[in-house]
């Protein structure tokens, strides 16, 4: 076999550490700044020169200064991390021009954190070492070896009670397939690197004596192959937000430069596509593919496998294969984030697909809306090429494979499969029926594979770390991971990659810190505008492609939004229908027409003009538009009024029969009015009413004009006595 | 076929004269390339990059220039919603309407800017200075409920902020006319 495809990428991976190794790093210290249109939104560009001016002004040279993609917690950020040599990283939140003065000054220079900015006040000056345990499906589950307690009895009690030396349990760290077969477990001592492979307590004493108390890494036990999710716990471990999680499409971001060829080929980047075109066999890594259990991340949950071996059985030579990168879902940004935090995962992902169905050609189909994604694939196309991962002859193996970047124009339909297809051929991106599915006949008449940038950041670490072990993290017909974008009424915002399996409350309440301002969840919407409201109730369901059918949601692309008291089902209805109703293509009637009649019951009922007749006919009107329209986006538009007329029907009846709306959000139900025993007169109400309609002099009671008032609710939130009620 | 008429070269001139040099070029490399017309919304795109807007006159030289019949660069052009038929202000104020801005209070903003400004949404000041538009989703949902203004985001906006918000852009359309004289 003269293949040279692994030789070609061995000599890439000598160029990346070389060069590497030119520009830092060991001995020197790293300022990271995050770098995304979120983080940029919330100012880290600001911070990011007043940390070149203060690095120029000092004169020093061991001082790096990079940026990388952004991690997902979209609260708390602009995010810095500071990694001094021999401490553990420290990262911290919500940096501002001063605070990156502060973090100079003090922790750059003076070599003491600034505490107080810490994000969620997680470094700790005394921890020496922390330890990491894995505590996935197999290490954590282990019934013999139960390290967090072995861990536990062994260490000097002192050290934990001084807290030098921490235990952390974390998610699985993604080690699997190479060893532990159920009996042993991992652990990875912080700030060292250094991961351990554990059999038994006597393993467990020998790390203590040796590496926690004296410093000497026990190499008998020392595993060498890096764990997927090693990297970034690396870096973010000690964080509950992210130790949480299971990174594994998104484990490059917020550790990689996403404008940095090379640090992602440090990490083992183009590995996967090396070895693949080295085999020199499609099918084989079809087969992988399917063996994995990967489902489409795009909100389908079709087999990729068997997209892409569907594509493949074809007779015509010429085939296509695109990424979806139009994402619409409100609610949804995991696709721009990963656009733009590991560009060259996604790339080498379609890569790999092309080779896989037999493509020569890829799109990429991206919102003109994200525009620092584009530029970010733009520049990782240019690289690939640059370096011979794109174009003709492909690592000199003989594969050519080009990608091409097309423009989406802000039409929501266009996430439907036949409607983007039409968008890239230049056309009104307007669904057809299928079949013909795109795999037998899409662009130009052609074979053609569409799967989402989730999926395709997935493919790489599929062939890298294997079938069984990405099967193994999933549940039993869904592998892998999922990325949701978690927002609304919930602590941490933010992007949250779990196991296929977790439950709901894990993500919302560990995770995601629960509901704001001791609030109460009322129900978590997944799916955007085609999926459902789950109640408090299901929230013990584990998440997955099937289990959110069961309760009348989906998982579609992983949008997450937390609903607390304050939000009015029946207005989340309608705002999902006013959504679809104005991104309804037109093409077919049940959609146009259906949408919008379906958008008029709910604002009669929202509007208190709705009779018990309106509900029959929304409920009629709901189904029939489900059973009749042309594509999925129409199929799908009533799910958000099917599920909430099941899940929630007692709010909807408390609009229509009692007049009421249970949350007090929709105003044509409600009416302001102020306490007699309460208002002090302070006339800070009138002050701010807008119409006004609010009378009363200093010191004396107030009274609101019923028939004057907009119901705005500026009076109710701007009196500091309590004394504006809602009713 | 495509359709030759006497006055080809005249119409192709006038077409040409309509449209920035690059984006004539542009369209010469697509007519180059396999499934040129599948070029069509890049093009209107970098039509809308270069005037902010797309005026008749040039979808019509774009269609000829592409050999698209004009009725379909019609239908594109009103299709999607990120192109516009008409002029817009100096500043864009772009308000996400996504679920999670919605649900953490989007449409109090709206009513704050639509009273502020009075313009609904699709309109344009007086004085040219801002236009208002809602978006369905700008994928900040992290910081919301959000503002876009230009091309800065803002995150965390409410009613009460929207004035002083507002203020900053007066400033800075101020200063700007004043260094351009």
């Amino acid at each position: 076999m003269s293949n040279p495809g692994l030789a070609t990428y061995t000599g890439l991976a000598k160029k990346a550490e070389s060069i590497l190794d030119d520009r830092r790093e060991s001995g020197k210290i790293r300022i990271q700044v995050g770098s995304a249109t979120c983080e940029h939104a919330a100012g880290s560009n600001a911070v990011y020169e007043e940390f070149r001016r203060h690095i120029e002004a000092s004169g020093r040279d061991d001082i790096i200064l990079r940026r990388t993609g952004c991690t997902g917690r979209c609260s708390r950020e602009p995010i810095v991390g500071v990694m001094v040599p021999g401490h553990l990283p420290v990262k911290y939140q919500l940096v501002d021009h001063d605070t990156a003065h502060d973090i100079f000054t003090s922790h750059i220079l003076g070599g003491k954190p600034v505490t107080e900015k810490i994000l969620d006040g997680s470094a700790d000056e005394s921890v020496q070492y922390e330890i990491m345990l894995c505590s996935g499906e197999r290490c954590g589950r282990n019934k013999h070896l139960n390290l967090t307690k072995l861990f536990e009895k062994n260490l000097p009690k002192t050290a934990l009670e001084l807290g030098q030396v921490r235990l952390v349990s974390a998610n699985c760290f993604g080690l699997c397939p190479s060893g532990g077969k159920g009996s042993a477990g991992h652990a990875l001592i912080r700030p060292d690197n250094v991961l351990y492979h554990i059999e038994n307590e006597n393993d467990i004493r020998e790390i203590i004596d040796n590496h926690i108390l004296k410093g000497n890494v026990v190499e008998r036990l020392r595993k060498h192959t890096e764990a997927i999710s090693q990297r970034f716990f690396d870096m973010y471990g000690d964080v509950a937000f992210f130790n949480k999680q299971s990174r594994t499409a998104l484990r490059n971001a917020g550790v990689i430069n996403p404008e940095d060829i090379y640090e992602y080929i440090h990490y083992n980047g183009f590995e996967a596509l090396a070895r693949v075109l080295e085999k020199g066999d499609p099918q084989w890594v079809i087969e992988k593919i399917t063996a994995s259990k990967l489902r489409g991340r795009g909100g389908g949950g079709y087999p990729t496998g068997m997209k892409w071996a569907n594509a493949r059985k074809t007779t015509e030579e010429t085939r296509y294969i695109i990424c979806n990168a139009d994402e619409g879902d409100p609610g949804a940004f995991m696709d721009r984030s990963m656009l733009e935090s590991d560009p060259f995962s996604i790339v080498e992902g379609m890569i790999i697909g092309g080779y896989a169905i037999g493509a020569s050609h890829g799109f990429f189909y991206i919102r003109a809306e994200y525009p620092l994604a584009i530029k970010r694939i733009e520049h990782a196309i240019d690289e690939c090429r640059k370096l011979g991962l794109l174009g003709d002859n492909i690592l000199g193996t003989g594969f050519s494979f080009d990608l091409e970047i097309r423009l989406g124009a802000g039409a929501f339909v266009c996430g439907e499969e036949t409607a983007l297809i039409h968008s890239i051929e230049g056309l009104r991106g307007q669904p057809r029926i299928r079949p013909p599915y795109p795999s037998q006949s899409g662009l130009w008449g052609k074979p053609t594979v569409i799967n989402n940038v989730e999926t395709f950041a997935n493919v790489p670490a599929v062939l890298l770390y294997g079938s069984e072990w990405f099967r193994n993290i999933g549940t039993e017909k869904s592998g892998g991971t999922k990325v949701f974008a978690l927002a609304g009424k919930v602590n941490h915002t933010g992007l949250v990659e779990v196991p296929m399996g977790t439950t709901l409350r894990e993500v919302v309440f560990d995770i995601g810190g629960g509901v704001p301002n001791g609030k109460k969840l009322k129900a978590v919407q997944t799916g955007g505008p085609a999926g459902g409201c789950i109640p408090e109730k299901f929230l013990d369901t584990e998440v997955d492609f099937d289990t959110l059918a069961q309760v009348d949601s989906i998982m579609g692309s992983g949008g997450m939004i937390i609903l607390d008291e304050d939000d009015c089902i029946v207005d989340i209805a309608r705002f999902f229908i006013a959504f679809s109703q104005d991104e309804s293509c037109g093409k077919c009637t049940p959609c146009r027409e259906g949408t919008k009649r379906m958008l008029e019951i709910l604002e009669r009922i929202t509007g208190g003009t709705g009779t018990p007749a309106d509900l029959v006919k929304l409920e009629r009107l709901a189904t029939l538009v489900k059973k009749s329209s042309l594509c999925g986006l129409g199929r799908a538009a009533p799910n958000p009024v099917l599920s909430t007329l099941k899940q929630f029907r007692a709010e909807y009846e408390a609009h229509v029969f009692d007049k009421k709306c249970p949350a007090k959000k929709c105003s044509a139900l409600i009416k302001y009015e102020i306490d007699p025993n309460k208002c002090v007169g302070c006339t800070l109400c009138a002050k701010n009413c807008p119409v006004p309609c609010i009378s009363g002099v200093r010191r004396e009671l107030h009274v609101i004009d019923q028939a004057k008032c907009i119901k705005c609710g500026r009076c109710f939130e701007v009196c500091r006595f309590d004394a504006v009620q809602r009713l | 076929m495509s359709a030759k008429t006497d006055n080809l070269k005249e119409v192709e001139a006038r077409s040409k004269a309509a449209l920035p040099q690059d984006i004539v070029d542009w369209i010469g490399e697509c007519k180059k390339r396999p499934h040129p017309e599948s070029q069509l919304i890049s093009t209107l795109h970098k039509v809308q990059g270069h005037y902010g807007y797309l005026a008749k006159e040039q979808m019509d030289a774009v269609a000829q220039l592409m050999q698209i019949p004009a009725s379909k660069v019609t239908g594109v052009a009103t299709f999607y919603h990120f192109f516009r038929l008409h002029p817009r202000g100096q500043f864009i104020i772009n308000v996400c309407l996504g679920t999670a801005c919605y649900v953490k209070g989007a449409d109090r903003v709206v009513e704050k800017l639509k009273l502020e400004l009075g313009i609904d949404f699709g309109e344009t000041t007086k004085d040219g200075l801002f236009s208002l538009e809602a978006s369905r989703c700008l994928g900040t949902c992290g910081l919301a409920p959000v503002v876009m203004i230009g091309d800065d985001v803002h995150g965390g906006v409410t009613p009460d902020k929207v004035p002083a918000l507002l203020e900053t852009y007066i400033n800075k359309a101020r200063s700007l006319r004043k260094q351009s004289r």
